[in-house]
């Protein structure tokens, strides 16, 4: 079974808990590595960082929910956030939210029968000059076109076999 | 296109990142040398507000005099707090900045902390700028080594250590106090103030937090000077210049650093490049999601703090997005009360439960299911939420609705007599 983090990033985070005063400020760091390695943070990821920091699971849960880039459920290999905020709304959002939906036959929220390909909507990515955009996984793509999608999900496919 | 003098742009070039050399080679890092050589920190928080200069992420306070309420003379830790955050929709120019010259962030800390006496400080990154993340990573590791962080900086005997921190979503860990909990790893609420952040602020000691372009001014005015940096406005209360990040409906959707002061009609028709397809210009919001619109009979305002407020609106962060007159102001006041709702934190009832209740209103209205009482309910809902919520989040969702209901209140009452979206 895939582990949730390297034993050695594991022994990383624990020695670095024991030098820092105030260890609890490394938990998003700490959710972020185990969502790199693992794909998204099960309970037994919040239970391994509530460990590593010296607190309880509860304290770890209740940052880990606030947060929409991390994943308290599991999410396909590339996960999709789609802008809709007032920017990429005004440059043709919605047209790509619903091209994406029927070129993948999920809907928002909804991650496809191979694991590939979650859809989810987000807020403003930073690129409003760049609008529509998404971002898959941690990289960003700006002027969309339907084409355009079509291509990097082909690229994504073919990146996924390879 | 008249040319204003580049500061925070003066590296800038399509698709690189300027570092160290290059940053070097036009100037880089020799206010440091002249700050910890020549002047007391003292002397620096004088001059910055003396400058003018106010800050950069949307409140419009005075970074001076912010800095000259800091307990610098309590002993260590103290911190700078570096917001960027960047989540409110129309806003990418500290994107853009760091892309393009990370190092103006770096150095403009450590002159910052050394004016505030602060020991440690943190750049807080939203999860969006990984690029960014890693520019910046690279940029500090540089300045580490050559002596411009770390113990003893240029043998001044002033320390200062420089950590980043990587979020992970949402748009409250902009508001100071949430980014606090959020970077001590606690579930980032809002906390109540008093007391500010600079008497009990990240893990309960004297933090002041910055926006990353008002932090980024600040080598700039050290080695120029107060009066310079006053007459780079159009305006003469302005000081500064700005960056404008454009987007929304014009032909150029591109981040420009221009001077403070400049009017809206000289952004939209010569940087903007007009609005897109031929059509004409109806609305904008001036400086991010939460600004109230500015309409056509406002082309000739200067861009600036007061004066937008005397407009009813805001400067904000400078953020223009663009409508054109095919566009219904219902739906894009629902597509940013949608934004709001969803990134309120939860924590007050207002809020909470407000907003969401103003998204079922607005839909309703947009759909053509609209009544004059929901009007009336919207417009209570307004007073209601205004003044009444915990932190800012919910009061900057009203500006979008403030600017609808002043502005285009007609244009809600089409919506209802027809029984139908008029766009």
């Amino acid at each position: 079974m895939k582990k949730l983090l390297l034993k050695k990033e594991i022994d990383a985070f624990r020695k670095k808990a024991q030098k820092l005063e105030h260890p609890r400020e490394m938990v998003i760091d700490l959710l972020r590595a185990i969502q790199d390695h693992f794909g998204w943070v099960p309970d037994a990821g919040v239970e391994l960082a509530a460990d590593i920091l010296g607190v309880p699971p509860i304290e770890v849960e209740e940052v880990a929910t606030f947060y929409d880039k991390i994943y308290r459920q599991k999410v396909g290999r590339y996960p999709i956030h789609i802008c809709d905020s007032i920017c990429c709304w005004t440059r043709g959002g919605e047209e790509i939210a619903a091209h994406l939906q029927q070129q993948l036959g999920i809907k928002l929220g909804q991650t496809t029968p191979d694991g590939l390909f979650t859809l989810l909507p987000t807020c403003c990515l930073g690129g409003c000059g760049r609008a529509p955009s998404i971002m898959v996984g941690k990289r960003f793509y700006g002027h969309l076109t339907c084409d355009g999608l079509d291509q990097i999900i082909a690229r994504l496919r073919e990146e996924a076999v390879g | 296109m008249s040319s204003t003098p580049q500061l925070l742009f003066k590296n800038r070039k399509p698709g690189r990142t300027a570092f160290l050399k290059e940053y070097c080679k036009t100037g880089g890092y020799s206010a440091l040398v002249k700050a910890l050589k020549t002047m007391s920190p003292a002397e620096i928080v004088q001059l910055v507000k003396s400058s003018g200069l106010r800050g950069r992420g949307g409140a419009g306070f005075s970074t001076g005099l912010k800095w000259s309420f800091f307990p610098s003379d309590k002993p260590a830790p103290k911190y700078l707090v570096c917001n960027c955050d960047e989540m409110e929709p129309g806003t990418y120019k500290d994107g853009e900045l760091l892309a393009a010259d990370p190092h103006q962030l770096v150095e403009g800390m450590i002159i910052s902390a050394y004016a505030l006496n602060v020991d440690e400080g943190y750049i807080f990154i939203r999860y969006a700028y990984e690029g960014q993340f890693k520019k910046l990573q690279k940029a500090v590791a540089e300045a580490k080594k050559a002596g411009y962080l770390g113990k003893n900086i240029l043998g001044s005997g002033f320390d200062f250590e420089l950590h980043l921190h990587g979020s992970a979503g949402r748009y409250i860990l902009g508001e100071e106090t949430a980014l606090l909990n959020g970077l001590e790893g606690k579930r980032p609420n809002p906390r109540l103030k008093p007391p500010f952040p600079a008497e009990r602020g990240l893990f309960g000691r004297p933090t002041t937090v910055n926006n990353v372009e008002t932090l980024a001014n600040i080598p700039h005015i050290i080695n120029g000077g107060s009066e310079w940096f006053k007459g780079l406005a159009r305006n003469p209360e302005g000081a500064g210049t700005k960056l404008f990040g454009l987007s929304g409906h014009l032909n150029v959707t591109e981040c420009f650093e221009l001077p403070v002061g400049i009017p809206l009609s000289e952004v939209v028709e010569v940087y903007g490049g007009g609005v897109w397809k031929k059509r004409k210009f109806k609305a904008c919001l001036p400086g991010g999601a939460s600004t109230p619109y500015l309409i056509a009979e406002h082309m000739d305002i200067p861009l600036d703090f007061d004066t937008l407020a005397a407009a009813g609106s805001r400067f904000g962060t400078a953020g223009v997005t663009v409508f054109d007159d095919k566009t219904c102001m219902v739906a894009v006041t629902l597509n940013l009360l949608q934004f709001f709702a969803r990134e309120s934190c939860g924590w007050c009832t207002p809020c909470r439960d407000g907003l969401p209740l103003v998204c079922w209103l607005l839909e309703k209205i947009e759909k053509g299911q609209g009544t004059m009482g929901d009007l009336e309910m919207l417009k209570e809902q307004y007073r209601h939420i205004c003044g009444r919520s915990f932190c800012a989040l919910a009061e900057g969702a009203m500006g979008p609705l403030d600017g609808l209901m002043r502005l285009f209140e007609q244009e809600v009452i089409d919506h209802i007599e027809k029984g139908h979206c008029p766009f």
